[in-house]
């Protein structure tokens, strides 16, 4: 059960049912959509870019609790972040959940604040792509990119 | 738990499981509880014996050589395609095709068949719970043929509307493709009703049989249909092995599908003669071992008998139905009256995906997604399902396993 209490932490949970930052931004200046074929997510992100920062953003979509939280994090940890800033806090995050040196990813988690929460999903490889289709989505609309964003 | 279950049914499940190897090891530390079996069932110990049999003493390749090894190999071949003709009670062993699984068998009927006798307006009719492996092929083929693609509708438990059915029916409906039983919801689809009322009309009828011939003895010249397609890995037999049935005279009429090896006669750069059903539709070297395979899981198959299989599967499918109606918030998606392996349910606001990697937790196998059924995800409006599918190996245990793992799901929820 502990492995499972860390992956579904109670900030996840909350996160999930009240999703931070949800719903549409009609005048935003970048967007893309992501999706996870194999369950089924969808996300849509939108972005308002300030010169190099994001002034904005907001996410809409159904899916799992892990990408949900995931999104919803995500839009309160980049917000007024400029684009090098938000790369690499990607960067930080897809490390701490995917590499196999325990103690990089400790440090990388250990640099991420509140997205720290996350962490738990380590334990279960088939879930990183969960946490982390909202990074990509991201990723996608700030390179502005055309077609939806997969994660298979 | 229950505690005392030696016998389940009309099944000894506590032999047959012994029959499967997988089941004599714990998985990540766990009892296996096996629910996954309508994605892929898991194997006897005889067809994994049988594969291996093949390659200790018995291989060569088929058709081709004039020494004993390969002579015994062609047996053993064609042996389980009599096995298969026995099975379905084809007319003739020429109506049974080899080929890698359910979906080339559509996919080839779609590309021989359809191509060949389907044009512009032509109407295909499917039904709103297919599997994507009998839709996709049809959009191809009205993409290259600009024939119609129409859609029978379901109605709330996952039935089939028979009267808005016969409506689609029409004079340019040259041929009815659906599911024997729903892969995503368990429906039971009314078979002998369709193909009779696409008989009177003379239009030819595919069964997709992929979840209906390990739950239910198929009598293809009983049922009249046209087609029959299934794979074997749902059979308890190898990956990478399924069955395309089809009338003499259908598959006569259609041209070859791919070319190459076994399936010519004669080749000359000016002109090739194409081999004898049903070899005309099984080009370059076959799964030998995984064909001679799918026989041996016919025999066990067949040694347990349907009989006892039916039985025991009523008993386990309405025992789950009512625990899991005792759950709070979970909610049924299709509840047919005739329904055959598969559960499908969604459990208050949690994501299918939560659900599945909970219950993985305790060493549970689930499907939990859109179980290649996209159209009856919509159809039910909603995104996923978790869908637990039962096999002969599947006890009541199973069953309480996974309400348990359930209420572990509300607890970590907060339901």
């Amino acid at each position: 059960m502990n492995e499972l209490r860390d992956l579904y932490q109670e900030v996840i949970l909350d996160h999930y049912r009240h999703p931070r930052n949800f719903g549409p931004l009609p005048e935003a200046s970048h967007h893309a959509e992501g999706h996870n074929p194999v369950c089924g997510d969808r996300l849509t992100l939108f972005l308002i870019m300030e010169g190099d920062r994001v002034a904005d953003v907001k996410f809409e979509g159904a899916g799992c609790a892990i990408s949900t939280a995931s999104a919803s994090l995500m839009t309160e940890a980049i917000k007024g972040k400029s684009e090098a800033e938000v790369r690499a806090l990607f960067e930080h995050f897809h490390t701490g959940l995917t590499t196999p040196d325990e103690a990089a990813a400790t440090e990388a988690l250990a640099d991420l604040d509140k997205l720290a929460v996350l962490g738990g999903v380590r334990a279960f490889p088939i879930r990183v792509k969960c946490a982390t289709l909202p990074w990509r989505t991201l990723a996608a609309a700030l390179d502005r990119a055309q077609a939806p964003v997969q994660t298979e | 738990m229950t505690a005392m279950q030696p016998r389940s049914g009309g099944l000894d499940v506590a032999r047959i499981r012994r029959d499967f190897p997988i089941f004599a090891r714990p998985v990540q530390g766990k009892r296996l509880v096996f629910l996954d079996s309508a994605a892929s069932a898991q194997k006897p110990r005889s067809v994994i014996d049988a594969e291996r049999h093949v390659y200790e003493a018995e291989y060569a390749n088929v058709h081709r050589g004039v020494y004993w090894l390969s002579q015994r190999a062609t047996e053993a071949y064609e042996g389980a395609r009599e096995k298969v003709r026995e099975f379905l009670n084809a007319a003739a062993a020429r109506e049974i095709v080899f080929l890698r699984g359910a979906t080339e068998g559509i996919n080839l009927v779609a590309q021989t068949y359809g191509r060949r006798f389907l044009g512009p307006g032509d109407e295909v009719v499917v039904t709103q719970v297919e599997h994507h492996s009998n839709i996709v092929p049809w959009q191809m083929l009205r993409e290259e043929k600009g024939i119609v693609l129409k859609v029978a509708p379901v109605d709330d438990s996952g039935e089939l509307d028979l009267e808005a059915f016969e409506r689609l029916l029409g004079p340019r409906t040259k041929l009815v493709s659906i599911a024997h039983v729903a892969n995503a919801l368990g429906s039971v689809m009314p078979v002998e009703e369709v193909i009779r009322l696409a008989k009177t009309r003379g239009i030819a009828v595919l069964l997709d049989g992929c979840q209906a011939v390990p739950h239910m003895p198929v009598d293809v010249r009983g049922l009249d249909c046209d087609f029959y397609v299934f794979s074997g890995h749902k059979l308890y037999g190898p990956t990478g092995i399924g069955v395309l049935y089809g009338r003499a005279h259908l598959l006569q009429a259609m041209p070859p599908w791919q070319g190459g090896g076994d399936m010519i006669r004669s080749v000359t750069f000016e002109k090739t003669e194409y081999n004898e059903l049903p070899w005309k539709f099984e080009a370059g070297t076959p799964n030998i071992a995984g064909t001679i395979g799918l026989g041996a899981a016919i025999d066990y198959v067949r040694s347990i008998g349907y009989e006892a299989i039916q039985v025991q599967e009523r008993e386990i499918l309405a025992y789950a139905v009512r625990e899991l109606a005792k759950i709070n918030s979970l909610r049924l998606i299709g509840q047919p009256r005739h329904r055959s392996g598969v559960i499908s349910f969604a459990l208050g606001g949690v994501h299918p995906h939560d659900v599945g990697t909970i219950l993985d937790h305790d060493g549970i196998c689930v499907r939990a997604g859109h179980h290649c059924a996209q159209p009856t995800m919509d159809r039910f409006g909603v995104p996923a399902t978790v869908r637990a599918s039962f096999g002969i190996y599947n006890d009541r245990d199973d069953v309480d396993a996974l309400v348990a793992g359930l209420r572990k799901v509300q607890e970590v929820f907060g339901l």
